[in-house]
């Protein structure tokens, strides 16, 4: 199908599949290209159709989720046709590169004429594995998952929307055959040393984490390694291993597999609220485990009773530091509050004020929403801390929001915003507009699977911000935290400074971050009085 | 293997799904194979369940294929001799013509097909002129029958009467026959649908002189090797399919000597050279006999899901499958990508036709492109896209042949046995070489290409098979 209108064109490939990272890629190239002023390369889901019209593509698109959008628009016909050709032949050839190119450099891949295995059956008849790293579209995860497990391989499960039946079954599949089935939804794992996934370059070491979340993960591997200690083996739950149907099967298995591990010394587990029993079963597995451990659910009661071998921690940022101490090391990280005090809020005109907060990790804006509440009250969110506090529309932010951008509601049929910065710049602009916002916080996500230069990416915008708040007679305050390590491919000093230069506070933790904001609302919500 | 294992193992890791993954990987120094993913089955939930419940029987499919896999390995292909179709092809009726393909009523044969039938029954002498003969065919009283339900293939049209003579190749592992008629040459023949005088000239004389000379000379030779000669063409340049120049030519020297000491004239076995010297595709019909044998050998095995024919009427496309017997699984033929013959073009050509595509269900043919330099220009051009073409279809098949091997992948068995599970999972469809017949009646080649199969032939034999 195709739709033409002089400079523009529209094409519709129907029943042709691509994951949305590659149609990034894809669409990120053409934008990039001389002559086009728009182009989006991108499964026609209903999401995507209202993207093609917010870019004011003059068309009336009949297309599916399962059908490839091509459009684009640019100064000249010709120019259009290129754009057209490059995609073509970027999906054609499977789009090798990633979004930074940083496989250039490496040989171009295969040997002439060998075509690469189109199945994981078709892969393992040839080559040996231990681990499959899975992230197809949810619907047909399971089934690869299973595959894998059958074949006796382990299992990182990335992707999403599995049904928990599914789960139940993988994993009671998994822990009957001794693999990990890591997910689904598990976004982070560093096994051996290797981030699998999104997951940072920190110090090998002693500390064993089990986490049913991924960002969860990647903070407190992060704070752990600035303070000078290292991982052993990080394991990813998925989201939903604590629910009563799953039972926690694949965190007791991480469990019981660090306290087997002779290189772990110090165990971590990171948890989401969990069914009480389940969470119990959690407890006495730790306890039990003759290993010093941290148990980390945001917001838990850390007076609760416990066991002398079990601390329990209240944010990502204690649980690191609790690990390190229980792994023999000290607790005098680098400071990165960088000079930037509450006098900053000079040239704010007090009101009602309040922080937004951006996230594209999840468990970082649970964190932040943690910090904020103690010392603001409610903070709205589409994924809030209690359910009076979840908003009507996540397209509009309420008093003190925090959201997160990663969920699914604004992820279907786009890639996730740790690779994907257009909807956070957009929601920063917005947020700018509107006259009652005095702080945006944002989280900065680095390491293997992020964004290649996500300060780059977000800088104009917040300059952007900055600009339209003092045109208005106002002041918005940016403050970040980038999750990070020096060793990480994006180089966490350029990112900080990146940040800086654009008017940012950037913070050594997330935590820190969130705790400045919150002072700066006080402060303002002090002076309305 | 337990999870601390895996701690203490280098991590090797294969990536399904999004690539920059793997490039990650790659880049950390850690081992990856990454599968070029798509949806399984298209993404279409029917045939995913089908293929689970195949999962869940996994071992009985397994064994089956092992063992369909394992008798056609053991087959053994000989020429034993030239006969008369009537004589030697099982239920071959005295008013029965057998054709290419799925059945088909005259009333949907293709030009082509119709072109050879006609051709048929005037060689037959049934009626004169053609207009007669098309009254005799549509008028039922002529049988029509697929040659795979004989025992028997057919190049294009594959049209066989019972004064045909064919050739009589004998399985000697499991003893059970094939039989195909005697290649014409190329031009104005019977096979692509024409029915001239010269053509009709022709068949006589390959009945009345080439046939009983050349039964002759293999009755000496104790019968001719066909595996053999399968295995050293395709070192040699031929594919079995779209080439057989290198095969014509070994079966020339096995059978020069040998008509020598028949008691022909002198100008019978210099005529009888000469036809088959001038025609580099002689060989064809016993490359396509000689791959039946092969596959009619491993008969009907319950749950193997390998597939045992795959053929054109021009009309339909139909393959069948070992696990399901002789039952057809049938879709409209596809078009025919290819080159044309100078003067035409892809709207003279007729859709898909023949039965040699039991070479590429044999596993060569567009199996073994990689053999065959010479003829790259149907696959693009290059060596590497021959290479390609060969590689890609080992995702679809059940193992490698042990016989006819592959010079330019370092000798490795042509992909051999296609899985409908692998076709339906992958979305990849057999490669097939074929030639392109005129759409018109008696006009002939008007050039050669590549085509698929259509994927309704193997979905509905995997829901089949599910059952």
């Amino acid at each position: 199908m195709e739709s033409n209108q002089q400079n523009q064109r529209i094409l519709v490939k129907f029943n042709t599949y691509y994951d949305s990272v590659t149609l990034l890629a894809v669409s990120q190239r053409l934008q990039s290209m001389r002559g086009v002023e728009a182009a989006l390369v991108a499964m026609a889901t209903p999401l995507n159709l209202a993207v093609l019209e917010s870019l004011e593509f003059a068309s009336n698109v009949q297309a599916g989720s399962n059908d490839l959008l091509l459009a684009v628009r640019g100064s000249d016909v010709l120019s259009v046709e290129n754009a057209l050709e490059q995609a073509e032949t970027m999906l054609r050839g499977g789009v090798k590169q990633p979004l930074n190119g940083q496989v250039a450099g490496q040989a171009a891949g295969q040997v002439t004429g060998q075509a690469l295995p189109k199945s994981l059956g078709r892969a393992l008849a040839e080559n040996v594995a231990n681990l499959a790293l899975i992230s197809v579209p949810g619907q047909f995860a399971a089934r690869e998952a299973r595959q894998a497990l059958a074949k006796g391989l382990h299992v990182l499960l990335f992707s999403d929307n599995v049904a928990l039946a599914d789960e139940v079954a993988l994993k009671q599949y998994a822990h009957k055959q001794g693999l990990l089935l890591m997910g689904p939804d598990c976004g982070t794992a560093i096994i051996n040393g290797v981030p699998l996934a999104f997951a940072n370059a920190v110090r090998r070491g002693s500390i064993g984490i089990v986490g049913a979340s991924g960002t969860g993960i990647q903070e407190v591997s992060v704070q752990i390694d600035r303070l000078g200690q290292g991982i052993s083996q990080a394991l990813g739950t998925g989201g939903r291993d604590l629910s009563r149907e799953v039972g926690g099967i694949m965190l007791l298995d991480g469990i019981e597999a660090l306290r087997n591990d002779p290189d772990t010394t110090v165990l971590v587990v990171i948890s989401k609220p969990a069914a009480p029993e389940v969470a119990a079963k959690v407890l006495t597995a730790l306890e039990r485990c003759g290993k010093p451990a941290v148990y980390c659910v945001l917001g838990d009661d850390v007076e609760a009773p416990s066991h002398a071998t079990v601390r329990r921690a209240k944010t990502l940022l204690a649980a690191a530091q609790m690990a390190v101490e229980a792994a023999g090391g000290a607790l005098e990280g680098e400071s990165r509050e960088d000079g930037l005090a509450l006098k900053s809020i000079k040239g704010l005109s007090y009101g009602p004020k309040y922080v937004r907060g951006l996230f594209s990790g999840g468990t970082l804006g649970d964190e932040a929403m943690l910090i904020l509440g103690e010392q603001l009250g409610l903070i709205y969110s589409n994924t809030p801390l209690a359910p009076e506090a979840k908003l009507g529309d996540p397209g509009k932010s309420r008093e003190h929001t925090v959201l997160d951008l990663g969920d699914d509601y604004f992820t279907q049929g786009r890639a996730h915003p740790m690779l994907d910065c257009t909807l956070r710049r957009a929601r920063i602009v917005q947020e700018a507009r509107d006259p009652q916002t005095a702080v945006i916080l944002l989280d900065v996500v680095l390491g293997y699977g992020s964004h290649p230069d996500p300060a780059e990416e977000l800088a104009p915008a917040i300059r952007k911000a900055r600009e339209i708040a003092l045109n208005d007679g106002r002041k918005i305050i940016f403050v970040a935290y980038v999750c990070g390590t020096q060793r990480d491919p994006q180089d966490y000093a350029r990112q900080v400074n990146t940040l800086q230069q654009a008017g940012a506070a950037v913070f050594a933790s997330n935590v820190a971050a969130a705790q400045f904001a919150a002072q700066v609302a006080k402060a303002l919500q002090g002076g309305a009085r | 293997m337990g999870i601390n294992e895996l701690f203490q193992q280098e991590l090797a890791v294969i990536n399904v799904g999004i690539p920059p993954f793997a490039a990650d990987l790659r880049r950390q120094g850690c081992r990856v194979v990454e599968v070029e993913w798509t949806p399984p089955a298209g993404g279409d939930s029917e045939l995913l369940h089908a293929l689970d419940r195949l999962s869940a029987v996994q071992e009985q499919v397994e064994a089956g294929n092992k063992l369909a896999w394992q008798r056609m390995s053991e087959a053994q292909p000989f020429l034993e001799g030239v006969g008369t179709a009537l004589a030697v092809i099982p239920g071959m009726g005295e008013r029965m013509l057998l054709h290419a393909g799925p059945p088909i009523t005259w009333e949907r044969m293709s030009g082509p097909l119709r072109g050879a039938v006609i051709g048929a029954i005037l060689y037959e002498g049934w009626v004169d002129g053609a207009a007669e003969a098309e009254q005799l065919a549509a008028s039922g009283a002529i049988e029509f029958a697929p040659c795979h339900e004989h025992n028997s293939v057919g190049p294009m049209a594959g049209v066989v009467s019972p004064s045909m003579p064919v050739f009589i190749v004998h399985n000697r592992t499991h003893g059970n026959y094939a039989y195909c008629t005697l290649n014409e040459g190329l031009g104005k023949v019977l096979r692509y649908g024409a029915y001239s005088a010269e053509v009709l000239e022709r068949l006589k004389w390959l009945e009345h002189e080439l046939a009983p000379t050349l039964h002759a000379a293999v009755q000496l030779s104790g019968g001719i090797d066909l595996r053999s000669i399968l295995a050293q063409m395709l070192h040699m340049g031929d594919e079995g399919h779209n080439r057989n120049k290198a095969g014509t030519s070994l079966l020339l020297r096995v059978l020069a000597p040998l008509l020598l000491q028949t008691e022909a004239a002198r100008g019978v076995i210099s005529r009888c050279l000469n036809f088959i010297n001038g025609n580099d595709h002689f060989f064809l019909n016993l490359s396509m006999p000689a791959c039946k044998a092969v596959l009619d050998a491993a008969g009907h095995v319950p749950y193997s899901t390998l597939v045992t024919a795959m053929s054109r009427n021009g009309t339909d496309f139909g393959i069948r499958v070992c696990g399901t017997g002789e039952h057809w699984f049938t879709a409209p033929a596809l078009p025919v990508e290819g080159l044309y013959f100078p003067g035409y073009s892809a709207k003279d050509a007729n859709l898909d036709i023949g039965d040699s595509a039991i070479t590429e269900t044999a596993g060569i043919g567009g199996f073994a492109m990689a053999a065959a330099p010479a003829i790259v220009q149907f696959v693009g051009g290059s060596a590497a896209d021959a290479l390609e073409y060969s590689n890609l279809m080992y995702q679809i098949t059940y193992g490698e042949n042990a016989l006819c091997t592959i010079p330019a992948l370092n000798f490795r068995g042509t992909p051999t046995g296609i899985d409908v599970r692998k076709v339906v999972e992958t979305g990849i469809l057999p490669n097939i070489n074929t030639g392109i017949a005129h759409k018109k009646p008696g006009i002939g080649q008007v050039g050669a290409g590549l085509v698929k199969p259509p994927w309704a032939c193997f979905t509905q034999a995997l829901l089949e098979l599910a059952q």
